[in-house]
C-alpha cells in the first residue's frame, strides 16, 4: 500500500515543511517514507512543492506523474497537478486563492480558505497547517494524532511556541473539510 | 541509535565525519553545497580541517596533499566541479592514496542545470584524468544506502589505496528519508607506513606519481591493474528485485534503479514477469550477474538519466545473446515509473529485435515525447 | 712554536641534503637555492618535521635532493598541495619549491589564494625569466625584448603583455606575512637570499602567514650565455625589471636578528 502526497504552492506558503511533518509522522509510524522538493531556481521565489510518499514497503520512485492527492495552495499549483491526481484520490484546494471550482469529477475536491482560517487563528504561516488537516480529513493515511505527536518531537525549539497554534489548525483544518470542505463540479 | 529524518546531502556528510573524516576541501556548487555547509559547521566544531577551496581545481589538490598524510580524507561536488577535478583525480591514481569523492550529478553537457542526472557515469567510471586507472564507484539510490556507502568508501579507499566515488544524483542529495546514522569512529592514531608525516626517527619518504623512466611507469600501471584485479573479484555489490522467476530484467542504478523498481512492481501487478538488476557498483560493474541472467532471460532493458553510458557497459557483457533495449531521459529530466512501464509492457508485447541499436529505436521513441513537452 | 694543524671542517653538505648527484645543468642556480634551504633546515634543526612539495618544471626532481618528506604536485599546484598538507598536519614545516612558470602562469591562482589565506606554508620561487625544462619558452616573468623559443622576436608586450612582479603582487594581498626578492648572482646577494629564507620559515614557525621568498635565478642552457655571462645579465637585465627589496615584512620579524 502506497501513498502519494504532491504539496504545491507559492514559495513562503510553508510547502515544504507541510511535507516534512507528513514525512516525520508516517517515520515515527514506523512506515517508509520519502519527502523530496523541487530544487532549483524557482526555489528564490515563485512556486514550490514536495512530494511525500508513504509506504509498507521499500518505495521506488520518490516522484510519481500521478499521485494519491494533492494540496494546492495557489491557482498556477491548481492549474498543473488537478489534472494529474490519480483517480478516486483527493485535491486540497486554498479557495483563499483561486477563483474557480473543481474540473474533475472522479476525485474528492476539497476547497477550503486557509489564508482565511489561519488569520482568524491569529497567524497566516498556519494556512500549511490547516490543509494538511483537510488533507487528513479525507485521506487517512496517518492521524491527527500522529501528525500533532509529530510536532511535538520534531518542531524546532525556536517554533515550539507556536505548537498550541499548528494543532488548532490542524482542528480547524479538519473539522471544515468534514462540514463543508467538499465541492462537486458543476 | 534511533531512525531519523534526513536529508541526502547532509546524511552523506555526517556519515564521513563519523566515518573519522580528517580533512574535508571542496568548493560550492548546487545540488550539493549543503554538503559543504554541514561540513564548515561541524568540522572546525570538532578540531578537524575544513577548508572551501578558490575552485574545484585547488580543492583536488588540496585533497590531494591532505591525503598524502595518510589521514581520512574527502571532497564533494557536482558534475562541472567534478570536471575540474579530473587532472587531480589522476594524479591521486597515480600516487596511490586513498580518497573520498561525492558527485551530487547534474544535467549536462556545460553548464546544463542543477536537475538531476546520471550524465556522468562515462567520466567517473570509465575515466576521466590521463592514464590507466580504476577508481571504485558507489551509486546509491536511497539516504540510508548513501550513508551506509560513504563508510564503506573510506575503509575501500584504504583498503586499495584508491580513489572512491560515490555517484548520487540531485534527488538522493535533496531527498529526506528515514535513516540511521553509524556511532561516531574515533580518529584513527596509526597512519600507514607510505604516509608522509615528517621524517621523524626514520628514512624520509617520497609520495609521487611520476615515474620518469617508462620502465618503471609501466611497473606501476601493472601494479594498479593488479589491484583493479582484486577489486573486481571481491567488491561487487548490487541488489536484485523479483529476479527468480523473471522473464524480463531492468537494469538501472542509483534514482533510475529506484523509479525501475517502482516500474517492475505495477508490471509485476498486470502479471508480467520482470524483475530489477541495481547495481551498486558501477566500478567494477556486476559482470557477473548480468552474466549469469543471460540464459534463462528473453531481454533487458537499461534505464538510465542519460544517453546511454551505462548501455554500452551491458550491450558489452550481453554480445548479442539477449535482445537490450534502452530507455534513458537526459538533460536534468527524470523517467517517470510510468514511462519505464510502458517499455516494458512494449518490449513483452511487440518483442525486441536481436540486431540493430537500441539507442537509435530509443531516440525515435523519444523524440514525440520531447516535441509533446515543449 | 707549534706547526701541527688540527683538522678543522669549515665546509659540509647539509644534513638536509642528500648525497644524490643534482641533474642540474652546469651555472644554474638551483643548487644554491637548493644548499641555501637545507642549511637553513640544518640550522632550525627542522629536517624531521619538515614536507616539501615539488613542482613541475626543472626542479621536478627536487624531492631528490632533499633529506626530509617530500611530495611532487601537479603542475603550479603546490600551494594548493601544501595547503592540504597543513590544515591536517598544523604543526609541521611545510614548503613549496616553484619555478616561474609553475608558480606565475599555470598556478597563478593557487599561489594567489595561498597568500590571501594566509596559508602558513613557505614558498621558494626560483624566478629566471624562462621555462626550462620545456626548453626555452617564454615564462610569465619573460622580460620585454627577450627572446626565447617561443618569443623567437623577442617578448612584444603589445600582443604578449607584460612580465609579472610576483613579490610586489602578493605583497600587497593581507594574508602574506613575508615577501621579498633576492638574487643568486653573487655572494653577497647569496647571503642575502639565505637570510630571507631564513625569515620566511621564522615566519611560517611564528604562524604570521604566508611567506615568500622570489629567487632571481640563471638559466645559461636557454638563454644561451655561458655561466658567468648569465650571472652578469641577470645582474644587468633582470635586477632592474625585478628590484631586490623586501615587500613585506611583518612587524614581529622586523625584531628579529638572523
Amino acid at each position: 500500500m502506497q501513498t502519494e502526497i504532491l504539496i504545491a504552492g507559492f514559495g513562503g506558503q510553508g510547502v515544504l515543511f507541510a511535507g516534512q511533518i507528513l514525512a516525520y509522522a508516517a517515520m515515527d509510524a514506523g512506515r517508509e517514507v520519502t519527502w523530496i522538493p523541487s530544487y532549483g531556481p524557482e526555489m528564490r521565489g515563485g512556486t514550490a512543492n514536495c512530494t511525500v510518499i508513504i509506504s509498507d514497503e521499500e518505495i521506488g520512485s520518490p516522484l510519481v506523474l500521478n499521485p494519491t492527492a494533492v494540496i494546492a495552495l495557489n491557482l498556477p499549483s491548481l492549474e498543473k497537478y488537478e489534472p494529474m491526481v490519480k483517480p478516486g484520490g483527493v485535491l486540497v484546494v486554498n479557495s483563499s486563492l483561486v477563483n474557480r471550482g473543481p474540473k474533475r469529477q472522479d476525485i474528492e475536491s476539497i476547497f477550503i480558505p486557509v489564508n482565511e482560517i489561519a488569520e482568524r487563528l491569529g497567524n497566516r504561516r498556519l494556512l500549511n497547517m490547516v490543509a494538511v488537516g483537510a488533507l487528513l480529513a479525507k485521506l487517512p493515511v496517518l492521524s491527527l494524532d500522529q501528525i500533532k505527536q509529530a510536532l511535538e518531537d520534531h518542531l524546532p525549539e525556536r517554533h515550539k511556541k507556536f505548537m498550541e497554534a499548528n494543532l488548532l489548525a490542524l482542528q480547524e483544518g479538519a473539522e471544515f473539510a468534514l462540514k463543508e470542505g467538499t465541492v462537486k463540479v458543476g | 541509535m534511533a531512525k531519523e529524518l534526513l536529508k541526502g546531502n547532509i546524511a552523506m556528510a555526517e556519515a564521513a565525519i563519523r566515518a573519522g573524516l580528517e580533512g574535508y576541501f571542496g568548493y560550492p556548487i548546487t545540488p550539493q553545497t549543503e554538503l559543504l555547509e554541514w561540513m564548515s559547521e561541524r568540522m572546525p566544531a570538532l578540531g578537524r580541517a575544513f577548508l572551501q577551496a578558490e575552485s574545484e581545481v585547488a580543492a583536488i589538490n588540496m585533497l590531494y596533499g591532505a591525503a598524502c598524510t595518510g589521514a581520512r580524507v574527502m571532497t564533494s561536488s557536482s558534475s562541472p566541479g567534478i570536471s575540474l577535478m579530473m587532472e587531480g583525480l589522476s594524479y591521486i591514481a597515480g600516487t596511490e592514496v586513498p580518497v573520498v569523492i561525492i558527485d551530487v550529478v547534474r544535467g549536462g553537457p556545460g553548464l546544463g542545470n542543477i536537475a538531476p542526472s546520471q550524465g556522468d557515469y562515462n567520466q567517473i567510471v570509465h575515466g576521466g584524468g590521463h592514464g590507466d586507472y580504476h577508481p571504485i564507484v558507489l551509486a546509491p539510490a536511497s539516504v540510508q544506502e548513501a550513508i551506509d556507502l560513504v563508510v564503506l568508501a573510506f575503509d575501500l579507499a584504504e583498503k586499495y589505496r584508491t580513489i572512491v566515488f560515490i555517484m548520487a544524483d540531485g534527488n538522493i542529495g535533496q531527498m529526506m528519508e528515514p535513516a540511521e546514522l553509524p556511532p561516531m569512529r574515533p580518529i584513527k592514531t596509526e597512519y600507514p607506513d607510505w604516509a608522509v608525516r615528517g621524517a621523524m626517527g626514520r628514512e624520509r619518504r617520497i609520495l609521487s606519481s611520476i615515474y620518469i623512466d617508462p620502465k618503471d611507469e609501466e611497473v606501476t600501471n601493472y601494479r594498479l591493474m593488479q589491484v583493479w584485479n582484486q577489486i573486481q573479484a571481491n567488491e561487487i555489490r548490487y541488489r536484485e528485485y523479483y529476479l527468480d522467476d523473471a522473464e524480463y530484467v531492468v537494469i538501472g542504478f542509483g534514482t533510475a534503479g529506484r523509479i525501475g523498481l517502482s516500474a517492475v512492481r505495477m508490471a509485476r501487478a498486470e502479471g508480467i514477469k520482470v524483475g530489477l538488476l541495481r547495481p551498486i557498483t558501477l566500478s567494477p560493474f556486476p559482470v557477473p550477474q548480468i552474466e549469469r541472467l543471460i540464459p534463462r532471460i528473453k531481454g533487458i532493458l537499461v534505464v538510465e538519466m542519460n544517453a546511454g553510458q551505462m548501455l554500452e557497459d551491458v550491450l558489452n557483457i550481453v554480445k548479442g545473446r539477449v535482445p537490450v533495449e534502452f530507455y534513458g531521459r537526459m538533460g536534468g529530466m527524470v523517467p517517470f515509473p510510468d514511462e519505464i512501464l510502458s517499455e516494458i509492457q512494449r518490449m513483452v508485447c511487440e518483442g525486441i529485435p536481436l540486431d540493430g541499436d537500441p539507442r537509435q529505436r530509443w531516440m525515435k521513441r523519444l523524440a514525440p515525447v520531447i516535441h509533446w513537452q515543449n | 712554536m707549534d706547526t701541527t694543524l688540527s683538522a678543522q671542517i669549515v665546509y659540509q653538505r647539509p644534513q638536509s641534503l642528500t648525497e644524490a648527484t643534482m641533474h642540474y645543468c652546469p651555472g644554474c642556480t638551483h643548487g644554491i637555492a637548493h644548499r641555501l634551504i637545507a642549511e637553513v633546515m640544518d640550522e632550525l634543526g627542522i629536517r624531521e618535521r619538515t614536507i616539501g612539495v615539488a613542482p613541475v618544471g626543472c626542479s621536478v626532481f627536487a624531492y631528490n635532493y632533499f633529506d626530509c618528506d617530500f611530495v611532487e604536485a601537479a603542475h603550479g599546484r603546490a600551494p594548493a598541495m601544501a595547503t592540504g598538507i597543513k590544515r591536517l598536519l598544523p604543526d609541521r614545516v611545510v614548503f613549496t619549491y616553484q619555478g616561474d612558470g609553475d608558480l606565475a602562469s599555470i598556478g597563478m591562482g593557487e599561489i594567489v589564494h595561498a597568500a590571501g589565506r594566509g596559508e602558513n606554508i613557505s614558498v621558494f620561487f626560483i624566478n629566471n625569466a624562462i621555462y626550462g625544462m620545456t626548453s626555452g619558452q617564454m615564462a610569465p616573468t619573460t622580460l620585454p625584448g627577450q627572446k626565447t623559443t617561443s618569443s623567437p622576436q623577442g617578448r612584444d608586450v603589445e600582443t604578449m603583455g607584460y612580465p609579472l612582479r610576483m613579490a610586489e603582487l602578493l605583497s600587497n594581498l593581507d594574508g602574506a606575512g613575508y615577501v621579498v626578492r633576492r638574487s643568486l648572482h653573487d655572494p653577497k646577494n647569496i647571503r642575502m637570499a639565505k637570510k630571507a629564507i631564513r625569515l620566511a620559515f621564522e615566519t611560517q614557525l611564528r604562524g604570521l602567514g604566508f611567506s615568500m621568498v622570489e629567487l632571481l635565478s640563471t638559466c645559461s642552457t636557454n638563454w644561451g650565455l655561458s655561466p658567468l655571462e648569465s650571472l652578469k645579465w641577470l645582474e644587468e637585465h633582470m635586477i632592474p625589471y625585478y628590484p631586490i627589496g623586501d615587500f613585506k615584512v611583518a612587524e614581529p620579524l622586523k625584531e628579529l636578528k638572523v
